[in-house]
């Protein structure tokens, strides 16, 4: 017995060595390694250092509006998602034509649509000039209505994850349909579907460079603007590319950190 | 809208229930005294667990008529809440909330159906924990407490709404074998305090102790009834002493 007992322990740190290399986060490595490098290069390189200041000045404009969109968008997504499993077949039609027409069309095509024909139409019937609404807060309202369509279908899955028997035993206790999606549905699918809405907030950061085509001045349109002076094509598009791939890892990572916080909570 | 002491607490008349073409409920009639223990018994698909469902209008009955404590059950909105107010209701899933602790879990549709305040629902949670023997399980979710408890908390949670009847699907049939006791013992002792029941299960230990009638059903009609040594002793039809067979071993 003692024998095998040598010759079975040596074996075993290999294997979890091993298995540790196969388990190691190296992709998380060769992305911080190609982002130390772009830093340094900023840090010693004076062309680079004026194009990622250049940059940096976009990015609150950026992060604004990612920021406002998403939350405007949670609350039309549920409107919508809540719309999109009503038994009333008037709302819920109404919801799904909505939902399929908004994901009938590339959200590049939207933005100019909502931006140059659906915003001043509105603002023509309340009798305001066209220019009446700035177009950061156009582009805002564009992503907005975009993203609540797509949305609402993750809080659709949501609510539908939850089995019928929960809405069954609420409804037994004499509670009214509203108050079991209210107090019972909602919380339980809300936690099932924070994951999905984590990737939707990566997604809008992402598609938030879009609105650029509206001319407003975030990241993705100050890197345009300047590069049509300086012609650094290169240098720009790589500091906007590392700017991108920083917000959006170091957002992933936060919202990984969250959901093992809540999953530890139970 | 009550019942006067001469009526039954549920009176079930000529109803029948479709789904798509099959026939889950064919033409059923029965009533419930006051304080009456049922049980129904009869195979899978036999529509002992629709007929279940109709009387608090979790389905709805394609023909006939419910009257539960004096209300017909029918398609208005506040007639059903009224009598899902008296009824409660106890499932073979348990059907806890899993995001609420169990004492909120038993308070939450008296602040929100009953308007109690949290101190006075948390108060009768307290006394019925304790009724059913888990006190100290209070503060914990469902998720960590064994089936047997999570039953019993289900069964406190429909008696926090004071009901004057209590329907429970199948409540052991999800429950490991060493835990079906601690749930029966609960019903035993309602039972015991003159609740009205209608229990759809084919725990023999509870129908010998508790039950003052049992119904035997097959493809959606009631085939014979009758008290428990009666139907167990002495089954008058072919079906029932077959079924009886099958699971009396």
């Amino acid at each position: 017995m003692a024998i095998e007992h040598d010759q079975i322990i040596p074996s075993r740190p290999t294997v979890t060595w091993r298995t540790g290399l196969a388990q190691f986060p190296w992709w998380l490595v060769i992305i911080l390694t190609i982002i130390i490098i772009m830093v340094l290069r900023i840090i010693f390189d004076p062309i680079h250092r004026d194009i990622f200041i250049t940059i940096l000045q976009g990015l609150g404009l950026t992060l604004y509006v990612t920021v406002v969109s998403f939350v405007l968008s949670l609350v039309l997504g549920l409107v919508l998602g809540l719309g999109r499993v009503a038994k009333n077949p008037i709302l819920r039609n109404l919801a799904i034509t909505y939902i399929e027409f908004i994901r009938g069309v590339p959200m590049l095509v939207l933005i100019f649509t909502i931006s140059f024909a659906v915003v001043p139409l509105v603002a023509r019937t309340f009798g305001l000039p066209n220019n009446a609404v700035s177009l950061t807060t156009r582009a805002i309202i564009a992503l907005v209505l975009i993203y609540g369509a797509y949305i609402a279908e993750i809080f659709r899955a949501g609510i539908e994850s939850i089995g019928r028997g929960q809405m069954e035993a609420a409804r037994s206790l004499g509670m009214s349909h509203v108050q079991a999606m209210r107090y019972v549905i909602l919380p339980q699918a809300v936690r099932n579907v924070l994951p999905a809405l984590g990737n939707d907030l990566i997604a809008m950061l992402k598609d938030s460079s879009l609105v650029s085509v509206l001319g407003v001045r975030e990241m993705t349109q100050v890197a345009r603007l300047s590069v049509s002076t300086s012609f650094r094509y290169e240098e720009t598009y790589f500091i906007l590319t590392l700017f991108y791939l920083s917000l959006t890892l170091v957002l992933s990572l936060l919202l990984q950190l969250l959901q093992r916080r809540m999953r530890a909570k139970g | 809208m009550s019942r006067s002491a001469s009526q039954p607490m549920i009176l079930i008349e000529n109803v029948s229930k479709y789904f798509g073409a099959f026939r889950a409920l064919d033409q059923v009639n029965l009533s419930v005294e006051a304080g009456e223990v049922l049980m129904i018994i009869g195979p899978s698909g036999s529509g002992k667990s629709t007929l279940l469902r109709c009387i608090n209008h979790l389905e709805v009955p394609d023909a006939g008529r419910i009257v539960v404590d004096g209300i017909t059950v029918n398609n208005n909105e506040a007639h059903i809440n009224a009598v899902r107010a008296e009824v409660g209701m106890v499932f073979q899933r348990f059907e806890l909330f899993p995001h609420l602790t169990v004492l909120e879990n038993i308070c939450l549709a008296q602040q929100k159906v009953r308007r109690r305040s949290r101190r006075e629902s948390e108060q009768i949670a307290w006394q019925l924990l304790e009724k059913v023997g888990i006190p100290d399980q209070a503060h914990k979710h469902p998720g960590q407490l064994s089936g047997g408890q999570q039953q019993r908390v289900a069964i406190a949670r429909s008696l926090a709404m004071q009901p004057k009847i209590m329907l429970f699907d199948e409540p052991t049939s999800a429950l490991d074998p060493e835990m079906i006791k601690e749930v029966l013992d609960v019903m035993l002792a309602l039972a015991a305090e003159g609740m009205t029941m209608v229990v759809v299960s084919h725990e023999m230990g509870f129908a010998r102790n508790a039950a003052n009638r049992v119904v035997f059903m097959d493809q959606g009609r009631i085939i014979e009834q009758g008290a428990p040594e009666a139907i167990f002793g002495a089954p008058q039809h072919e079906r029932t002493k077959l079924f009886l067979s099958r699971i009396l071993h």
